[in-house]
């Protein structure tokens, strides 16, 4: 008697939280069963699953969707920027944390009001000053913005982590002679790796989706990353369904793959940003 | 003293000087150049250009040639002469409205209900955030097809048997073009935004609701309180300071809205969608209305700030925000 008035709300919650799972999930399922459906089967069957499987979509859009080049150039970016904002943004929360020189107070609230700072109050001008520097269309003036826009939090999360880290382990390796620069890489970074690889997978996440900046600083196709490309491709091939579900797929397979691997830090790391504690 | 001015020479001042210059260097210097370059990146990307958005706001440049200052005639202009301007603000508190409402309501009933289960519990949590990795432009196109009139969702439920029973009783057709119609348009934009947002917002709940201590629903239930009223006294004023700062940071990017509605619609149809985000990308981009872009730009910030400054007026007065 006690056990069932205990399981009958349980069986509510799982039915509604089910329904929720249909929501989130079913777009998905569909956007992967029309990938590998020709044309036609979507005429007649737009939502359901495949009858017959026809992978050669993948190549027709990765030839189409100049995939080998997009996918390069998204590469290039995330890459660049992960490294700058994890070398960059650790030595400064390195010094925030441990070495904390005069100022640093300072530092940490020019940072703080920066995050709040929305793109819209500065796009424009800087969109001039980027111009001015021979910065559009160049895959070093996105990754100057990226790690600028990923640096507050990268810092703030790094800091924490850094923090964290017991002291003893720094006092002896300087001891033992290393310099700061030493200590940084060779006692926290292994220690911190964990920390690292939070911001790290955050930030690749935000590079390899990020449309708005990549849609007005890049106009030649040649340096397309793969949101803009893929947008330019749904805008041309936006009747062929099955084509941009195929390309749709090839550009969040990494993004899904990342996901399930190292769920707890991607869910851990995007929501360290919003939570206050 | 006196020893130190009698050595006053250039080998006796050498032991002085050296541990001066190494504290400079150990303390200050060396930890400056760790942050310098991060510094200097952002200073030439975000400082440098918000303030010089001050100065283009109130000149009339096109992008090239020459800048004449006007004063605060963009900003007149901005609010007595632009009826789109007044129309995308508009449609920026509708989604306010939208998005203040119906993502938490979803996110609150996904994150209570979560709470209480314990098995299953991963899976809904990886699932629900799921929808949130996706980029935008994937999740624009997703929805794209499953809103259009004669394949999507609307279209396939209303020829099903059911949907087919339910147009007869009533239900209007739903294989209408959502996007391309000035009455649907803007909610069906934010309904998908939402669609990506909203289980976010849900893990971010059921993280603070599981901090709230369990004593305190005991202690509701020894009251005869049934769930409603726990949610209510315990569950809510548990994750109060989650929820009002995710409030404060929704009604923010509600004023900076653009990806969703340029990716969809650009604005249209016929403006019916036109975002502020969307009109000064319009104006800066292709009408190259440089000058009156920034102003724009700059009004949208501040809308944002002021946003951030009733927070913390609120938090001054005592609110626990």
């Amino acid at each position: 008697m006690l056990k069932q008035r205990r399981e009958a709300p349980a069986i509510f919650n799982h039915i509604i939280l089910s329904l929720l799972v249909v929501f989130a999930l079913l777009p998905i399922m569909v956007l992967f069963f029309n990938s590998v459906k020709s044309n036609a089967e979507i005429g007649s069957n737009p939502l359901g699953p495949p009858r017959e499987l026809h992978f050669e979509n993948f190549k027709t859009a990765w030839e189409r969707g100049k995939f080998s080049r997009t996918m390069r150039n998204s590469v290039v970016l995330v890459i660049g920027t992960v490294t700058s904002v994890l070398v960059l943004g650790g030595l400064a929360a390195y010094s925030l944390a441990r070495l904390k020189p005069p100022g640093s107070d300072g530092f940490m609230l020019y940072m703080l009001v920066a995050a709040t700072i929305p793109l819209w109050l500065y796009l424009i001008p800087l969109f001039i000053l980027w111009r001015s520097l021979n910065l559009l269309n160049n895959p070093l003036g996105l990754i100057l913005i990226y790690t600028a826009t990923n640096s507050p939090l990268a810092i703030f999360l790094l800091r924490s982590f850094l923090i964290s880290i017991p002291r003893e382990l720094e006092d002896a390796a300087f001891m033992d002679g290393a310099n700061k620069l030493q200590t940084f890489f060779r006692i926290i970074l292994p220690l911190a790796w964990t920390g690292f690889l939070t911001v790290g997978l955050v930030v690749g996440l935000g590079v390899w989706s990020e449309f708005q900046i990549a849609l007005i600083f890049v106009q030649l196709p040649e340096f397309y990353p793969v949101t803009t490309s893929y947008f330019a491709f749904a805008s041309r091939f936006g009747r062929d369904w099955a084509l941009t579900s195929a390309a749709a797929v090839m550009m969040i397979a990494p993004v899904i793959i990342f996901f399930l691997a190292l769920q707890r830090r991607f869910v851990d790391g995007l929501t360290a940003g919003s939570v206050k504690s | 003293m006196a020893d130190m001015a009698s050595s006053a020479n250039l080998e006796g001042y050498q032991p002085y000087k050296k541990p001066v210059f190494r504290r400079l260097m150990q303390r200050t210097i060396i930890p400056w150049l760790f942050i310098l370059p991060i510094l200097a990146i952002h200073i030439l990307v975000v400082a440098i250009p918000s303030i010089s958005a001050l100065y283009y706001s109130m000149t009339d440049w096109k992008g090239i040639g020459e800048a004449n200052f006007v004063g605060l005639a963009n900003f007149k202009r901005l609010f007595t002469d632009d009826p789109v301007f007044l129309k995308a603000l508009k449609n920026n508190f509708i989604w306010l409205a939208f998005f203040l409402t119906i993502p938490f309501g979803l996110a609150l009933t996904a994150a209570s209900l979560l709470a209480q289960v314990k098995r299953g519990a991963m899976f809904y949590r990886l699932v629900f955030f799921l929808p949130y990795i996706m980029p935008s432009v994937v999740t624009a196109n997703i929805w794209q097809n499953l809103l259009s009139p004669r394949r999507g969702l609307g279209a396939q439920f209303t020829a099903s048997p059911v949907g087919e029973q339910l147009v007869k009783l009533g239900m209007p057709d739903l294989g209408i073009p959502f996007l391309g119609r000035t009455e649907t348009v803007l909610l069906s934009i934010a309904f998908i935004d939402n669609w990506h947002y909203w289980g976010f917002l849900t893990i971010l709940f059921l993280v603070a609701m599981q901090n709230v201590p369990l004593e305190l629903y005991d202690a509701a239930k020894i009251d005869g309180a049934n769930r409603w009223q726990q949610f209510l006294n315990v569950t809510l004023p548990g994750i109060r300071p989650t929820l009002l700062f995710m409030l404060m940071m929704t009604a923010i990017w509600s004023f900076l809205v653009f990806e969703y509605v340029w990716i969809l619609t650009q604005g249209g149809p016929a403006g019916a969608s036109e975002v502020l985000g969307t009109y000064v990308y319009k104006q800066a981009f292709q009408r190259f209305d440089t000058g009156y872009a920034a102003a724009m730009g700059l009004t949208m910030s501040s809308f944002a700030g002021l946003i951030i400054l009733i927070f913390i007026v609120l938090r001054k007065r005592g609110w626990d925000i």
